[in-house]
């Protein structure tokens, strides 16, 4: 009887491994592709090298040099270190600054209780509660009042700025932005008029013209006794800014829900306000969420233009820090570092409405 | 007599009657009140009212000037079209860096190569969450520090400069000769696109191809230049004298890196709209491409891009209009366009601020208007083409 033996397994080829493979399929499947690999791999031999050079390899990490025992090869980083309270806190007092901490502890503290309380039925009135009392909190605490010593608002600069700037812009053009998506909407012709002519205005012309708007003229509309803060004008003008991208947002969430709703609505007996209220805004608003997140991105954007307008947010410190003799000729630093700081919070942001966006998507389920 | 007028009060069409002309009351008492604090402060503070400053000498010299006649003897209403000519140039400059860039990378970013693929993703992510102003401040202080000085300037073909201060094209002479290459170069594009509608009807009809390329290369590019060369005109070349070049075309840094910044940052939008235009166009069309016969190019070009671009193209003109509106950022560098001469030099001289950026935001609605338009022309044409 012939007997017979299992053939001992190859290895695979060495061009099927997997790296090799790899390489293959995704750099080098054809002639286009090896080309097209070679210039990427020319681009950033273009690119890396300087850039690594000027942050990492030339740059000074010696967090006490001054500006000339620092080198001009690269960067120098102890500009941020010596600059960083200014660049978080702006002008705002040393000795109290412990205020803006608390200010941002109590943010995380109710950010952190917020997913404690997930799933919990008191979650709902926990974040309408917070978003009610907090503002006023914040409010005193950066202030002053109530046995704090008051710090007048241009002394306020820096992160902190543009923090409640992003934070009031949202906060105020949300009830103002449903109420303008709603007349938008409206079957009265009056008020649909007054939306569409207010939202498409504001829409036509950008954010710099509002702010020397709310910076320049606005004080004019007011009896001479008022006299206006500087932020306060420039709150305004963000939020009627804001209020116009909000109203849009929300009427498409509006327009996205079915007319079968309203109809059940009317036929249930509801009035005007109780099928807004019950019926169409909860569901239009989570709908809108992901794109609100996407505004509001915008929107901490946009608070960079504050410094047209003379506000100190945290890309106008690079300017003040720089101007400062000790730290001439640094602003690249400085912009780097802004850069950075914002475009995490940004990144973190834009992720996190990428996942609302899948959390929230009706279709395909 | 009671019940009748509170049936009528729960009537819903009354109600929205008294409702608006409530509304239209308080806005009207507000204006007025508005209106009225504006005039006693506009008198408290001497300030003039009206339009009469326009015909005012303008007092003061501006930077960038393509076509316009305009000196500081010139009235504020000249510098305001200089403003606006700016404005649309930098927008003009920037829409067009941004389209192609924003191609090539939206493109890039569903390209089956890994590394170009991985390459457009990290360039999008980086610059799309950077704020455009900070973007704008960065350029243009590493143009400051990092071109040379107008000495050292970096030449292209001895024509071309480019220095701290700004890019130095050559500028055509005026006369006769340079409207002869002008009227060519029309003349060119007008019958390429005879011959090139010709060549597709053909196509439609016997599906027999020809091939236009010759024909391009001939009337657009070769036409102009013959013309050029024949008609002897001339090109007044920049040229270094004392601290920086005088002469031909001078494009000052400040809007190199506002359009530079523009593009860049636009680009990032654009590439993401063109992939999710490129992404909605069916698989099975580019799999019916390909059972055709088409190379991967052929069914990107006349199968894919055609159809993605339909979905494409209402975003990018909005991110078009968006451009627009940020060039109005200029006040941050200084490039002289229409904020920064008008609401910042001329509101600075004249003081009246209400006149001023309402005419600045008039004529940002008028272009917002008009880019809108397009698009609704747009949208209609595509709507009957389509389903």
């Amino acid at each position: 009887m012939a007997t017979y033996s299992l053939k001992e397994t190859k290895q695979p080829p060495k061009s099927q491994t997997k790296a090799v493979l790899w390489l293959k399929d995704n750099l080098f499947s054809s002639v286009t592709n090896a080309s097209l690999t070679f210039i990427a791999l020319y681009i950033i031999y273009l690119l890396l090298p300087p850039i690594l050079n000027w942050t990492i390899f030339d740059a000074n990490f010696d967090l006490t040099a001054d500006n000339d025992s620092c080198g001009r090869e690269g960067a120098c980083w102890s500009f941020i270190n010596a600059n960083f309270k200014m660049f978080i806190y702006g002008f705002y007092p040393q000795e109290e600054l412990w205020r803006v901490n608390t200010m941002f502890g109590i943010i995380a503290a109710l950010v952190a209780l917020g997913s404690l309380l997930k799933g919990s039925q008191y979650r709902a009135h926990f974040i309408i509660g917070s978003f009610l009392i907090y503002p006023v909190v914040a409010f005193v605490l950066l202030y002053g009042g109530l046995g704090l010593e008051i710090v007048e608002t241009d002394k306020w600069g820096g992160l902190t700025l543009t923090v409640v700037v992003a934070a009031v812009g949202i906060i105020a053009s949300f009830p103002l932005g449903i109420l303008f998506a709603l007349g938008r909407q409206s079957e009265m012709r009056v008020v649909k008029f007054i939306s569409v002519v207010y939202i498409e205005f504001v829409r036509g012309v950008p954010l710099i013209t509002i702010l020397f708007m709310a910076s320049v003229v606005l004080p004019l509309f007011f009896s001479a006794g008022m006299d206006f803060d500087k932020l306060l004008r420039a709150l305004i003008g963000i939020t009627l800014f804001q209020t116009a991208y909000i109203a849009e947002v929300i009427r498409g969430g509006l327009q996205a829900i079915p007319k079968g709703q309203y109809e059940a609505a009317d036929a249930a007996g509801l009035s005007f306000m109780q099928k807004t209220m019950l019926v169409i805004l909860p569901q239009a608003l989570k709908i809108s969420i992901p794109n609100i997140v996407g505004s509001f991105i915008a929107l901490f954007k946009d608070t960079t233009l504050l410094l047209i307008i003379g506000l100190f947010d945290m890309l106008a410190i690079v300017g003040a820090a720089t101007s400062n003799s000790n730290w001439l000729g640094r602003d690249t630093e400085g912009y780097v570092f802004v850069a950075m700081v914002i475009w995490v919070i940004l990144y973190s942001m834009s992720r996190y409405s990428k996942r609302l966006e899948v959390r929230f998507s009706t279709e395909h389920k | 007599m009671f019940t009748k007028l509170k049936s009528l009060l729960y009537n819903n069409e009354v109600r929205a009657i008294l409702f608006q002309i409530l509304a239209v009351v308080v806005i009207a008492y507000f204006a007025y009140q508005a209106f009225d604090n504006m005039m006693l402060n506009i008198e408290q503070r001497g300030i003039r009212s009206g339009f009469g400053f326009l015909n005012d000498e303008a007092g003061f010299a501006v930077n960038d000037n393509f076509f316009l006649e305009y000196s500081p003897a010139s009235t504020n209403l000249q510098a305001f079209y200089v403003g606006i000519v700016n404005t649309l140039i930098v927008a003009i400059t920037g829409i067009f860096f941004a389209s192609v860039l924003g191609l090539i990378v939206g493109i890039s970013r569903l390209s089956s190569n890994y590394l170009i693929r991985k390459m457009a993703t990290v360039y999008i992510e980086v610059f799309r969450n950077i704020p455009i102003l900070l973007q704008i401040l960065f350029w243009y202080s590493m143009a400051l520090s990092a071109f040379p000085s107008p000495k050292n300037s970096i030449s292209f073909f001895d024509s071309i400069f480019l220095n701290s201060r700004g890019l130095y094209l050559p500028r055509p002479v005026e006369g006769v000769e340079i409207y002869l290459v002008l009227a060519s170069f029309i003349i060119g594009v007008v019958s390429y696109i005879f011959i090139k509608r010709r060549s597709n009807k053909k196509h439609d009809d016997t599906g027999i191809e020809t091939n236009t390329t010759p024909y391009f290369a001939g009337l657009v590019l070769l036409l102009p230049i013959a013309v050029y060369f024949a008609s002897g005109a001339q090109l007044e070349y920049p040229v270094l004298k004392g601290f920086n070049f005088r002469g031909g075309v001078d494009l000052s840094i400040e809007f190199f890196a506002l359009a530079f910044a523009l593009s860049i940052y636009t680009a990032t939008y654009i590439a993401e709209a063109i992939r999710s235009g490129i992404e909605s166009v069916d698989n099975g069309q580019k799999e019916a491409a390909a059972a055709m016969g088409l190379t991967q190019t052929q069914s990107l070009r006349l199968v894919v891009l055609p159809q993605a671009l339909r979905v494409a193209i209402p975003p990018i003109i909005n991110q078009y209009l968006n451009l627009t509106k940020n060039s109005s950022l200029a006040a941050a560098v200084g490039y002289t366009e229409l904020v920064t001469i008008f609401s910042g030099t001329v509101l600075n001289v004249v003081g009246q601020a209400i006149e001023i950026i309402i005419l600045t935001m008039l004529v940002y609605l008028a272009i917002s208007l008009v880019i809108s338009l397009i698009l609704n022309i747009f949208n209609k044409k595509m709507q009957i083409k389509g389903k």
